[in-house]
């Protein structure tokens, strides 16, 4: 309990109650970054560079504006009326609920008994060599889907031409 | 000991400090820091690294914008700004005192915490990523093992700094800015980040330090192996920095901003101080991505010839700053802004296939083993892929001279 991790943590949970209260669709989008930046912080707390820096490209950087430029070309984000939400007791209990039946299950769990390995650092290099060699296989799988969903995007993108008599 | 005594110590330590930085001496803050309880070390060893930061890029901010206006006025043949002190060299302070001093206009319909938070969200990731670069031999604020990963990961989170912009000043003109703006940055950062994807994989190496130590002039040569001075590293530094030039948002590729289309883009409703903190903060950004550039690609701080290893290592680091930046001057000053299809068109039809081919071109240089056949090699392949991919995008294409139409 470092001052550095409270303060991450507070961050990251007002970011993500930021998501779910506030109405306007567009302050959602930013809490949540919020939440992710803070996120990527508590990675990087723990040593774990490489996660927490792709945590700010993909998160904050990719999928940030992806949700944005969703929220814009969707409809109208606008919503009139209190800055934050009123219909949240329904969901405060439903989450209640959620938590307590987690917390049941991990309780059953060998998890708690665990103690943190001594030196959990993963040096980035460690991981490029690693990725290159065990896992060869499955990050040349999820290229060639992501390539294909690449594909798809722009096929879907291209103006359609008119079907010739 | 007393406070009077501290601070004489204290004076002396920081002059020792600044001493041991000009002459390139290691740990040129350890006797300043020994002067604080070991509490106290760490927080006072970052602040020592980030007020430089503070100080000199602000300041290069000045002097550029002056050195910037002087010759594109050189170029357009007038003067530029020559009043406000010696050659108009004080100008910048004139600015600077004059954006404070001006109202601060938000419009009623604003989104006033986004509206207010948008530079800031600018100037911060900026500020972050002058972290990992290293300025001297023994001046790099903060060595990380994945240091180009951390400057591209914190350069992406200035692009939500635009949208918050954007779509906070609730004016079609800036939200129409914004959305041009992030589409050429999300365009752009491909070929910029698969152009550095080369230098990686040869160097083996994430680290900015790293990556210098792997250009540095081999023991007993005479010259340093900048990656410039290979096929692949000289056509990954010229789509680099063309890449860099279209992140910063500058000219040709200044469309987000384009005056004569709209107004100002995302900065339209923005006024004082904050439209100075945007300002600064796209300036700033140029410097760091120009600064991640001398450190690929130029060899960092090291001397271009072993013979010129004496002159202070942040001296060549910031000559080789300051060349890129008058670099992108004088390109502001030649070249016509592209158009929007244009500007789609050269990104995902022309760098981006370039700088694919590169990663390629690497892999043979590295293959090869350099010398006459890495080079041969190399140059057909780039220059093949130029010629076609030229060729390739202007068929079809009728060009003729543009007829103009006078109102008569």
């Amino acid at each position: 309990m470092t001052p550095s991790f409270l303060l991450l943590a507070f961050v990251t949970l007002a970011g993500a109650i930021g998501a779910m209260m506030l109405r306007q669709l567009v302050h959602c989008a930013l809490a949540l970054v919020v939440a992710f930046a803070g996120l990527a912080g508590l990675y990087l707390q723990l040593n774990a560079q490489f996660v927490g820096l792709a945590q700010v490209l993909v998160y904050v950087g990719a999928v940030a504006i992806l949700i944005v430029f969703a929220i814009l070309l969707t409809r109208g984000a606008g919503v009139d009326g209190g800055v934050a939400t009123g219909s949240w007791r329904v969901g405060a209990a439903i989450a209640a609920l959620v938590a307590a039946g987690l917390w049941l299950a991990i309780r059953q769990t060998p998890f708690l008994d665990r103690t943190a390995p001594p030196s959990a650092e993963a040096p980035v290099k460690a991981i490029g060599n690693r990725l290159m060699s065990d896992y060869v296989l499955p990050l040349e799988a999820i290229g060639l889907l992501l390539t294909a969903a690449l594909i798809g995007a722009v096929v879907i993108a291209m103006p359609e031409r008119k079907a010739r008599p | 000991m007393s406070i009077v005594d501290f601070i004489l110590a204290l004076v002396r330590e920081g002059a020792v400090t600044l001493w041991k930085w000009i002459g390139d001496q290691p740990e040129p803050k350890a006797g300043l820091l020994a002067l604080f309880p070991a509490g106290w070390q760490p927080v006072v060893s970052a602040a020592l690294s980030i007020a430089p930061i503070l100080v000199v890029f602000p300041a290069l901010f000045g002097l550029t914008t002056v050195v910037e206006r002087k010759v594109l006025g050189r170029i357009q043949n007038r003067y530029g700004p020559n009043r406000v002190g010696p050659y108009g060299f004080l100008q910048f302070a004139a600015d600077g005192i004059k954006s404070l001093t001006k109202e601060d206009v938000v419009p009623r319909a604003a989104d006033k915490l986004v509206h207010f938070l948008a530079p800031l969200a600018l100037l911060v990731p900026v500020l972050l990523t002058f972290s990992v670069i290293p300025f001297g031999r023994h001046a790099t604020p903060l060595d990380l093992e994945a240091g180009v990963l951390f400057f591209f990961a914190v350069g992406a989170a200035t692009e939500l700094s635009v949208f918050m912009a954007g779509w906070s000043s609730r004016n079609k003109y800036s939200l129409l800015g914004a959305m041009r703006a992030l589409a050429q940055m999300i365009s752009y950062e491909l070929p910029l980040i698969l152009s550095t994807v080369a230098v990686i994989m040869v160097a083996g190496t994430l680290s900015t330090t790293g990556l210098v130590a792997a250009q540095a002039a081999a023991p007993g040569e005479w010259l340093a192996q900048w990656h410039v001075f290979t096929p692949w590293g000289l056509a990954g530094f010229v789509l680099f920095y063309i890449a860099a030039l279209a992140e910063a948002n500058r000219s040709p590729f200044d469309l987000p901003e384009g005056e004569s289309e709209i107004v100002a883009g995302y900065f339209t409703e923005y006024s004082g101080f904050k439209f100075a903190l945007f300002f600064m903060g796209e300036y700033l950004g140029l410097f760091a991505t120009c600064g991640l550039a001398v450190t690929l690609f130029l060899g960092g701080w090291t001397a271009p010839v072993s013979w010129l290893d004496g002159v202070p290592s942040w001296l060549w680091f910031f000559a080789k700053l300051t060349a890129l930046v008058l670099l992108s001057i004088w390109i502001r000053g030649t070249v016509p802004r592209l158009r929007m299809d244009q500007l789609m068109n050269f990104a995902w039809k022309f760098l981006l296939p370039l700088s694919l081919l590169n990663l390629l071109n690497a892999a043979l240089w590295h293959y090869t083993g350099g010398g006459w056949v890495g080079w041969t090699l190399g140059l057909a392949l780039i220059g093949g892929a130029y010629v076609a991919l030229g060729r390739a995008l202007f068929t079809g294409r009728k060009l003729a001279r543009r007829q103009y139409r006078y109102a008569t």
